[in-house]
């Protein structure tokens, strides 16, 4: 888990992992990753965000560790600012654009399982419908229309909004993406604000499940 | 001769003749230039309460569960397993008024340093907003900036935004009111006073550097009526930096948790003056202070702006010398500024040296505690001072039409386009998100845990401009039951008393009743009051204000899987009316809409308020009941279409026992649409209904129907309505956001 000066949800996020497995904080100066399984980039306003949404934050020294982590492979989850900082670095495809509405926007919403043959995605079921919370301002999906086919074609977009329910205008309805080998995630609704019944949904869960199933399958039995 | 009369610097401050000359008597000269800006704001209404102190007094303020009370920047209340929980409201209305998004932004960040500067790591802001009518332009203005400003300061700085109140009222068109409510949560051996101690130690500044931004907020802006020039006060408006403040949080409890600090203190209003003033005086030291050594935006500043700048995202602290490496190393690893700028005398003077000069010498005490106070000349109006608001619904609408006009009612209509552009969730404590309980609740512990705490702020100022007493009474008893309906019961209040000119007779008067009625109140519930805030002057150039105490609770919760929502659930299930109802139209939205503004309200049973209280707190705990919520504006039928629509389900309802039991002189009309405290909304299974009538008495369960069916069908005697559940909740949800394209 990495925390950067002005990170907000890196204690729930952090409290989320912990629920499925080990779990610790980064700092952003770190460059060493103490040897993690996987990589969890948290929500907030990173360094402020003053400039644009993750766009300082993707300079960190951390992020080179992250960068070389996730192209050997390791997997990476963004969530929110961290999903911004991802398509900052060039991690993943895309751009996230002001809301359509241009104001922040915390809102319960469903979201539909599209690809559920991934590390993140794996203890789900194809067009299983998970309740989630998304609070963003900065949060609109956008590729070219070309670049969105081929998304959707190579099987990058695992999660998208459900009919209605888009809270941001993003292209296609697209709630969360991959890379093309999949180990790199980035979505903005906030799966570590759904993991207890009691404060609104246990779905978030699916993906933390997820990604410690796979990570467990890599170890040697 | 008085020296005041040949020199009007101090007029000009806002300090009045014979004030001049106090200060000169207590400095036995002239004061210098630097001396005299100090003094005009330690010495204004907003530093010095100076005429709301005496009438503060009367508040109670003492209980078991008390751990710091008011006088530090927040309260505590003790919450068990060696955990506090500080509070405290604060305004910053004018501020707001002249530039609404850094206004209100800055005074979450105000409330924000407040609760972090006793040790506590804030968890929850709440806001209690005041608008004119949304027809008007400048309104929607600073709606729409305040709500921004708000959601920008507390979603950067990751907490969440979990409750608050709007109401647009003609009288609040000039001037806004903008309150804001923070709690937090700290280990009791953190909690730290602001006292300075330890003559010899440093005094370090922490945060931001110091620019010319809110020079003179308090004395400018905070301590007079506004006027059509209040354009050219943008200067004195602070800027906020959620982002520097994050980390300035994050610093500070670090710092005390290391055991680093000897006390604490937020700058906020009057800057370096008040703060370093107010913790000389509470430790009873002195304190010297080298501006020189301030960090500065601006490198020309000079003496007296670095020393009433109200730059934000600064703290000040005492630090042991041999500690001070330490400090300033941790504050290296956050990215923090600490500067060391001065240290504890014994002298019981305040003095300012710019390098080796000394620009300021002044005795403590007379800045901080002799600042003359006034008595109020409280003189009830012979003349109503509000003229009624414009009639926008006839007498005859009939019943459906009058309860579909007062969902859509501004004051009534859901607020979701508001706190939707909150962050309600951030920390993983909400339980309770906005308008899902009649009060926000909070696990104690972050990731859950067995216990939890509810949080509700209220105050109606129309019901209090119809009776000063009674209204403050009410927005106690309004507080309360919203916090009983979590099946939270108060540990502690805070209020933030907004008011016009208090120099005025009838201003007076409004204020010495209400907080006559909040004293009443908290006493008769057993509350004490640990903290607030008083704003003056709220006053534009079309009168002032409705008079509005904002009463802000915190109460504890056995069992946050116990707390009721307002949604009805279930087909089937019993819907009741709890508690000593009595519905009347004076003061009513009803009343609103048709145009009238009544003088006087009926005075509350406070006893019978307090059982009726425990007995709904009671019937929440035990779990008893599946959905509660408040009887408020809008009365009994809003009450029941809110349920509905929360549920998406309707129900049967007919009012016959109530009207049976409130007697002739209330007609249909009024059991529908009349207000006033001690009505709960409650739903459950028959044998749960069955079962709190038996332990309860006839007079305080009254069965009224059931729920179920698409639409709310609804009977008062002669009175009928049948209102679609997806009809009644388009007018509700969509009254605000169609203000807004």
């Amino acid at each position: 888990m990495i925390r950067f000066p002005g990170s907000c949800d890196e204690v729930d996020a952090l409290g989320a992992c912990r629920r499925f497995a080990d779990a610790e904080l980064l700092w952003h100066g770190d460059r060493d990753l103490r040897a993690a399984d996987a990589i969890v980039i948290p929500g907030g306003f990173s360094y402020g965000d003053y400039l644009r949404a993750g766009a300082i934050a993707r300079f960190s020294p951390v992020m080179e560790a992250v960068r070389e982590f996730a192209l050997s492979g390791g997997p990476v989850l963004g969530i929110c600012n961290g999903f911004q900082v991802l398509c900052e670095a060039g991690l993943l495809p895309g751009a996230l654009l002001p809301n359509v509405g241009l104001r922040f926007v915390c809102r319960q919403v469903e979201l539909v399982v599209e690809n559920p043959n991934t590390p993140f995605t794996r203890a789900c079921a194809e067009g299983d419908v998970l309740s989630v919370p998304v609070k963003h301002t900065t949060g609109r999906y956008y590729a070219p229309e070309e670049a969105l086919d081929e998304l959707e074609s190579n099987g990058q977009v695992l999660l998208h909004y459900a009919e209605g329910q888009n809270p941001n205008g993003s292209a296609r309805d697209i709630a969360g993406v991959s890379n093309s080998q999949k180990n790199v995630f980035g979505l903005m609704p906030h799966p570590e604000h759904a993991v207890d019944p009691l404060t609104g949904s246990a779905d978030g869960g699916k993906l933390f499940e997820s990604l410690v199933a796979h990570v467990d399958a890599l170890q040697p039995a | 001769m008085s020296p005041g009369a040949t020199d009007t610097r101090h007029r000009e401050l806002g300090l009045t003749d014979a004030e001049y000359d106090a200060i000169v008597e207590r400095l036995e000269r002239e004061p210098g230039d630097l001396e005299l800006a100090v003094f005009s704001l330690m010495w204004s209404e907003h530093c010095a309460y100076k005429h709301s102190k005496k009438l503060l007094r009367k508040l109670p303020t003492q209980g078991p569960r008390v751990v710091m009370g008011p006088g530090e920047n927040a309260g505590a209340v003790d919450v068990g397993d060696g955990l506090a929980v500080a509070f405290k409201v604060e305004s910053h209305n004018h501020p707001s008024a002249v530039e609404p998004f850094q206004g209100a932004a800055t005074g979450v960040g105000g409330i924000l340093r407040d609760v972090f500067a006793v040790g506590a790591r804030p968890i929850a802001i709440l806001d209690s907003l005041r608008f004119g009518e949304l027809d008007s332009a400048r309104s929607r203005y600073l709606l729409e900036h305040a709500v921004a400003g708000i959601g920008h300061y507390g979603n950067s700085i990751g907490v969440a935004t979990v409750g608050g109140e709007i109401y647009f009222e003609g009288p609040y068109e000039q001037n806004c009111l903008i309150n804001a409510m923070c709690l937090g949560v700290a280990p009791q051996d953190r909690l730290t006073r602001s006292a300075a101690a330890g003559v010899g130690n440093h005094l370090v500044l922490l945060g931001a550097r110091t620019g010319r931004d809110g020079i003179g907020g308090a004395s400018v802006l905070a301590s007079a009526e506004l006027d059509a020039e209040d354009e050219s006060k943008r200067p004195s408006v602070q800027i906020g930096d959620p982002f520097e403040e994050s980390k300035l949080l994050e610093c500070c409890l670090e710092l005390l948790d290391a055991g680093l600090l000897a006390s604490l203190q937020d700058l906020g209003a009057a800057g370096l003056s008040s703060s370093s003033s107010e913790m000389a005086s509470k430790g009873e030291v002195g304190l010297d202070i080298d501006v020189s050594r301030v960090p500065l935006r601006e490198a020309d500043m000079e003496p007296f702006e670095i020393m009433i700048s109200e730059s934000q995202e600064r703290m000040l602290c005492v630090v042991e010398p041999g500690k001070l490496s330490a400090v300033l190393a941790l504050c290296d690893r956050w990215d923090v500024r600490a500067t060391e700028i001065g240290e504890v005398t014994d002298t019981r003077r305040l003095r300012v040296f710019s390098g080796d000069e000394l620009v300021g010498d002044m005795p403590v005490e007379a800045l901080v505690d002799d600042c003359p106070l006034y008595d109020l000349e409280p003189e009830k109006p012979s003349e109503p001072i509000y003229s009624p608001p414009p009639r926008v619904i006839e007498d005859d609408a009939s019943p459906g039409q009058t309860l579909l006009a007062l969902l859509g009612s501004s004051n009534v209509a859901s607020k979701r386009w508001a706190f939707e552009q909150y962050d309600s969730i951030v920390g993983s404590r909400t339980v309770r998100r906005p308008e899902g309980a009649d009060a926000a609740v909070l696990t104690l512990e972050p990731d859950g845990g067995s216990r939890a705490l509810g949080v509700s702020i209220d105050g109606n100022g129309r019901r209090v401009a119809c009776d000063p007493y009674s209204g403050a009474v009410e927005a106690v008893l309004e507080c309360a039951s919203n916090l009983a309906c979590v099946g939270a019961e108060p540990l502690g209040l805070t209020n933030c008393l907004n008011f016009g000119n208090p120099e005025k007779p009838h201003i007076a008067w409004q204020l010495t009743q209400a907080v006559q009625g909040l004293a009443d109140a908290c006493e008769a519930l057993g509350i004490p009051v640990v903290g607030g805030n008083v704003s003056l002057y709220n006053e534009g150039g079309e009168g002032p204000i409705y008079p509005t105490p904002v009463v802000g609770m915190v109460g504890e919760i056995p069992d946050p899987e116990r707390v009721a929502g307002v949604a009805f659930l279930e087909e089937g299930e019993q819907i009741a009316l709890l508690g000593p109802f009595r519905p009347s139209l004076a003061g009513s939205e009803l009343e609103k809409l048709r145009g009238g503004l009544s003088e006087g309200l009926p005075q509350a049973d406070l006893a019978l308020h307090r059982d009726h209280l425990a007995r709904v707190r009671e019937a929440v705990r035990g779990g008893a009941v599946s959905s509660a919520h408040d009887v408020s504006e809008g009365g009994l039928a809003c009450a029941l279409a809110e349920c509905c629509i929360a549920g998406g389900i309707g129900a049967r309802v007919d009012l016959a026992p109530l009207l049976a039991r409130l007697g002739t002189a209330v007609t249909p009309e009024i059991a529908l649409f009349g207000e006033g405290p001690g009505g709960v909304v409650v739903s459950g299974s028959l044998e749960a209904m069955e079962g709190l009538a038996e332990n309860s008495g006839a007079d305080w369960l009254i069965r009224l129907g059931e729920v179920g069916g698409e639409a709310l069908e609804l009977t008062a005697g002669v009175a009928t309505l049948s209102l679609p559940v997806e009809e009644a909740k388009t007018a509700y949800e969509q009254a605000l956001p169609g203000r807004f394209s």
